[in-house]
């Protein structure tokens, strides 16, 4: 087995036996996003409106707290020195493990992000720009989000830095993402905001690795 | 042929790694070139290390050659987890370099480091994967052939029926033994070995002494923080004080 495919094994193996760490960032989607409606009120049209933010929001705000276990044990048992010494390819490493945390993570909150649009009635047009553009931009939280992880190992009080560094950098998908759904809705095109999506993906796949791995020799050192 | 890792021994390499290092040693050979260079000898010149502005070591030099097991003593504080640090390529020396095999590391860490084992405090075991799983990632990790086979390391290591147990069911000295069935596992000519005794029990502790014993006896090196009486006959051991610094 190549060291890439192996370590996309064992992520994805340690991830899904930590059934807690799988289950709670669903759970947190699920009641941020059911608790919008206790706010806004019953009025159909509004949830209609507002729905597609609200689903954004919550896996977002889901996604900032699955973040801190991505690099946190490996750190704690010492796998992670193992990587940074054994590894030519560090940065490949990183790729992989944005990989495993967006297949355990984030699939199932695009699932969860399915059900919450029949909560909000969205329309079937919106719903389709809502699943493809959560496709298209949940890659560059996950990768992003590898970023910030790496920085923030070991730190006290990482999961509250985390967010601070995390929260801003979101902010251009969240655009683009709900917009494009809001779009749907209305019935207008929404290519242009899956090209913003699918090029902001591609240019986080294409840095972040790196990013994250000489954030985790600078940690480390 | 003598002084050769067992591992080097074999006439057909199972795999690019080795083969690498044997077309190496071909080469060399047949330029007829000295080997000196190209034999496992670990050189530190002048190494110094700062951590929080104050200074650890500096001015640090010794060499290491194949078949031999430098024990690293000193005080707490004296550098010596420092110094497998820097040695590992985890953290830069603040001066002074290191050579090995006769290549400067700073140009090529990688080619050092593809060589080297390294077992640090904690012992690098993930708590959710069984011990197999642990062994079979970090053979994976590295890229190399196994030198024997997964069940016999897990019972050499003294954890025979352990293989398919979740690491995180383990005691601090058995996750401390799948630590060293990794150094059984992987074929590697430096051992860089930083308070491997600590949670070991008597029976580990001869296990460890066992093992480098047998890896200087093939011609592999180890550097080993403890401040345990290691059970290796002199010609085997030598060891390094680290001295503190005066505080300024």
């Amino acid at each position: 087995m190549t060291p890439a495919l192996a370590i996309l094994r064992r992520e994805c193996l340690r991830l899904l036996r930590r059934s807690s760490q799988l289950v709670q960032p669903l759970i947190f989607f699920s009641l941020i996003a059911i608790l919008f409606p206790f706010a806004l009120g019953q009025q159909t049209e509004l949830l209609r409106q507002t729905g597609p933010a609200a689903v954004w929001l919550s896996v977002l705000l889901a996604t900032t707290l699955s973040l801190e276990d991505i690099f946190r044990s490996d750190f704690e048992d010492g796998s992670l020195e193992q990587c940074i010494i054994t590894l030519d390819a560090l940065p490949l490493a990183c790729a992989m493990k944005s990989l495993a945390h967006w297949l355990t993570c984030l699939v199932p909150l695009i699932g969860m992000a399915l059900l919450m649009s029949f909560v909000y009635d969205l329309t079937p047009d919106a719903r389709r720009a809502l699943i493809s553009a959560l496709l298209l931009g949940t890659p560059v939280f996950s990768l992003v989000g590898t970023v910030a992880s790496a920085l923030t190992v070991g730190v006290r009080g990482g999961a509250l830095l985390m967010a601070l560094l995390i929260l801003p950098l979101y902010i251009p998908v969240l655009i683009f993402g709900a917009s494009a759904v809001h779009h749907a809705t209305l019935g207008l095109p929404t290519l242009g905001e899956h090209y913003f999506l699918a090029g902001l993906a591609v240019l986080a796949a294409t840095l972040a690795p790196f990013a994250t791995a000489a954030g985790l020799r600078a940690r480390l050192s | 042929m003598a002084d050769l890792p067992e591992f080097l021994g074999s006439a057909e390499p199972p795999c690019r790694w080795l083969r690498t290092i044997v077309a190496n040693r071909g080469t060399d050979t047949e330029l007829g070139a000295n080997t000196a260079p190209l034999a496992p000898r670990l050189e530190v010149r002048g190494l110094e290390c700062v951590r929080a502005d104050s200074l650890v070591f500096s001015a640090l030099s010794f060499t290491v050659q194949g078949g031999e097991i430098l024990q690293i003593l000193g005080a707490n504080g004296s550098g010596k987890t420092s110094l497998l640090r820097i040695l590992s390529g985890l953290s830069q020396p603040t001066e002074g370099e290191f050579s090995w095999r006769g290549k400067g590391t700073a140009k090529d860490l990688q080619a050092w480091q593809r060589e080297l084992l390294y077992v640090g405090h904690v012992a690098g075991v993930t708590a959710t994967l069984s011990v197999s799983e642990n062994l079979r990632y970090a053979l994976a990790l590295s890229g190399r052939c196994a030198r024997l086979s997964l069940p016999e390391a897990i019972a050499r290591v003294g954890l025979p029926g352990y293989a398919a147990v979740l690491a995180g069911r383990l005691s601090a000295g058995q996750r401390q033994r799948v630590a060293l069935a990794r150094l059984l596992l992987i074929p590697a000519a430096v051992w860089l070995l930083d308070e491997p005794l600590t949670a070991l029990d008597p029976s580990g502790k001869i296990l460890l002494e066992a093992m480098l014993r047998q890896h200087a006896q093939v011609g592999g090196l180890a550097l080993v923080v403890t401040h345990q009486t290691l059970d290796i006959p002199a010609p085997y051991l030598r060891s390094l004080q680290l001295v503190s610094p005066e505080p300024l």
